[in-house]
């Protein structure tokens, strides 16, 4: 797995969604590099939401072309796109409640070597799924919960169970729809560190509200308003853009820079 | 621990079930021999409903064109064989299940429910009302399927008793068939799709194809089970594709409990038995029947599947005080 800094992932040029005549992104571009983490910022309803749909395929465009290490995968369905190499968690928790957590991982690390036809392979006999999937609970920092049913993990927790659910699927591209969203301060900041490591290798699209958060682990910036891009850059650029205040001013409390 | 703590009860269940014939009555035979294949039926349709989320309201389709494949492809004046006939049947079943699947599973809930009910009312116009089926009055199966292999007789499927332990053991491999497959990776990814299905897109799972096979193969044992029903009772009507049969099957699996194969062989053994009992007490047995149905939704929501966990809760409970 060849892992060049800097080596362009994901590139989306100059997206659109419309719904009927609300058009929720207008000409969105966002450039996703391998060890770096591009955070989307924006108040409700600024479309992060609808831009992070368009990427993981969950929502077909408007308009525009989504490229994955220089191929056009606009068409790609979303399960095409985790098979090439993106993976996405969801804003509300989206994993199986009754599974235990290992199962939920293990699923996941099955999809990258599908058998359907061998009925008779026991999957809890796989053992390289289990190993994978072991390994990415524990890169996630869940490996003290292994075992348990993970409809009955913290919030915090069943986040944490998302993201090594992403990585079981060998993803190099981890698209993640607030992964801080409702946490405690703590398990924010474990969350966070979680993110640095995985930036090591893989390259990390955020969409975020927690600005402190934001700071401490974003390389890149973009900000949207209302459907269009506002500004795009390092984080001293955002924090000092006046057109960015303006934005926000009034509008969003929690924006304190 | 827990497989092996569950198997004795399933085992003395079964011993029970193959003393039957040692009775000698043929009514006990012939009765429990049906409540089997229903098994089988019920079995088929919970690989759908209860562990891939597939709620199908048509499953008598493909119970019932085995059913008329038997009678179809069995010549008039002699018998033909069952290792030509049985996979035959089982094949247009399953045939039939892949190509409609095609289409029914484009779509999602309360329009998979009516749009499985509309291939199986199609299917049962077909056997009803054009030459193929012989109409209303149904088809004779007049000699059963002889078992022979070039001479050698291993079994006589038209002795009564023979035929019974035949239709037995299917239902055994059926359900060890099943429960391997749902212990193997499409079994997980089966049992992942009922749970939540946009998530195991996500996760890189063409889902309609795993769907797919898992209608496919659900038609397949459906229809091994009509294949059955007609060998053991040598007509077939076109009643067997109906409406009412696609949801006492139905009915079975929730009473047995949805996603538990026990419990589908369970459901059927007491919707059957209930049939009879309430069928003798009063000619409105379907309400006695429909009472029972409610109330095991309402206050039994695992099924008969679930009673041994809550008899098991009630006596620890019992013992923490």
């Amino acid at each position: 797995m060849s892992t060049t800094k800097n080596e362009v992932l994901l590139q989306a040029d100059k997206l659109t969604r419309r719904f009927g005549g609300l058009v929720a992104n207008q000409d969105i571009s966002v450039t996703l590099e391998r060890q770096m983490i591009h955070v989307l910022l924006g108040p409700n309803g600024a479309g992060k939401s609808t831009c992070i749909n368009m990427l993981s395929g969950d929502l077909p465009p408007s308009e525009g072309r989504i490229h994955y290490l220089g191929k056009d995968i606009t068409a790609l369905t979303a399960a095409q796109r985790s098979q090439v190499g993106i993976g996405r968690s969801y804003q509300r928790t989206n994993i199986f409640p009754q599974f235990t957590v290992l199962e939920n991982v293990r699923l996941a690390a099955q999809s990258r070597r599908q058998q359907p036809w061998s009925l008779f392979t026991k999957a809890m006999e796989q053992k390289w799924a289990l190993e994978k999937a072991r390994a990415c609970i524990d890169e996630a920092g869940l490996g003290k919960r292994v075992d348990w049913v993970s409809g009955v993990l913290s919030h915090g927790e069943q986040r944490q169970l998302e993201i090594a659910m992403v990585l079981a699927t060998d993803a190099q591209v981890l698209l993640l729809d607030e992964p801080l969203a409702g946490m405690g301060s703590e398990e924010s900041a474990s969350m966070v560190e979680v993110l640095k490591r995985l930036r090591q290798t893989r390259g990390i699209l955020l969409v975020e509200h927690d600005m402190d958060a934001v700071f401490a682990v974003a390389d890149m910036i973009t900000v949207m308003v209302n459907g269009q891009l506002l500004e795009c850059g390092p984080p001293a650029q955002i924090k000092a853009s006046v057109a960015v205040q303006q934005a926000y001013l009034g509008t969003e409390d929690s924006f304190h820079v | 621990m827990n497989a092996n703590a569950s198997l004795i009860p399933k085992l003395v269940a079964l011993a029970i079930v193959a003393c039957v014939p040692l009775s000698g009555e043929s009514f006990y035979i012939e009765i429990v021999g049906k409540v089997l294949v229903m098994a089988i039926f019920a079995m088929s349709l919970d690989l759908l409903v209860g562990f891939t989320g597939l709620v199908s309201f048509g499953h008598a389709a493909y119970f019932g064109i085995a059913a008329y494949a038997v009678a179809i492809l069995s010549p008039e004046y002699e018998a033909a064989s069952l290792w030509y006939v049985l996979p035959a049947s089982v094949g247009l079943s399953a045939l039939a299940a892949f190509v409609i699947g095609l289409f029914v599973l484009r779509t999602k809930g309360i329009y998979f429910i009516m749009v499985t009910l509309a291939f199986a009312q199609m299917a049962y116009f077909i056997f009803h009302d054009t030459p193929l089926g012989g109409g209303s009055d149904g088809k004779y199966l007049n000699n059963k399927p002889s078992a022979s292999i070039f001479g050698w007789e291993p079994f006589d499927l038209t002795n009564e008793v023979h035929m019974f332990y035949f239709v037995l053991a299917v239902l055994v491999l059926v359900y060890l068939f099943l429960a391997r497959v749902l212990q193997s990776p499409f079994g997980r990814v089966l049992v992942g799709i009922k749970s939540n299905e946009h998530r195991m897109q996500s996760l890189g799972y063409l889902t309609f194809r795993y769907k797919l096979g898992a209608f496919t193969l659900a038609g397949a044992l459906g229809g091994l089970a009509g294949f059955l029903y007609a060998v053991l009772f040598g007509f077939v009507t076109p009643e067997l594709l109906s409406w009412h049969e696609s949801g006492n099957v139905l009915l079975m699996v929730i009473l047995g409990g949805m996603g538990n194969l026990a419990g589908a062989i369970a459901g059927a053994f007491a919707f059957e038995a209930m049939r009879e009992i309430f069928a003798d007490i009063t000619k409105y047995w379907q309400l006695l029947m429909g009472g029972v149905i409610v109330a095991v939704v309402l206050f039994l929501p695992g099924g008969l599947a679930g009673v041994p966990g809550r008899i098991k809760r009630a006596l620890q409970g019992g013992e923490a005080k």
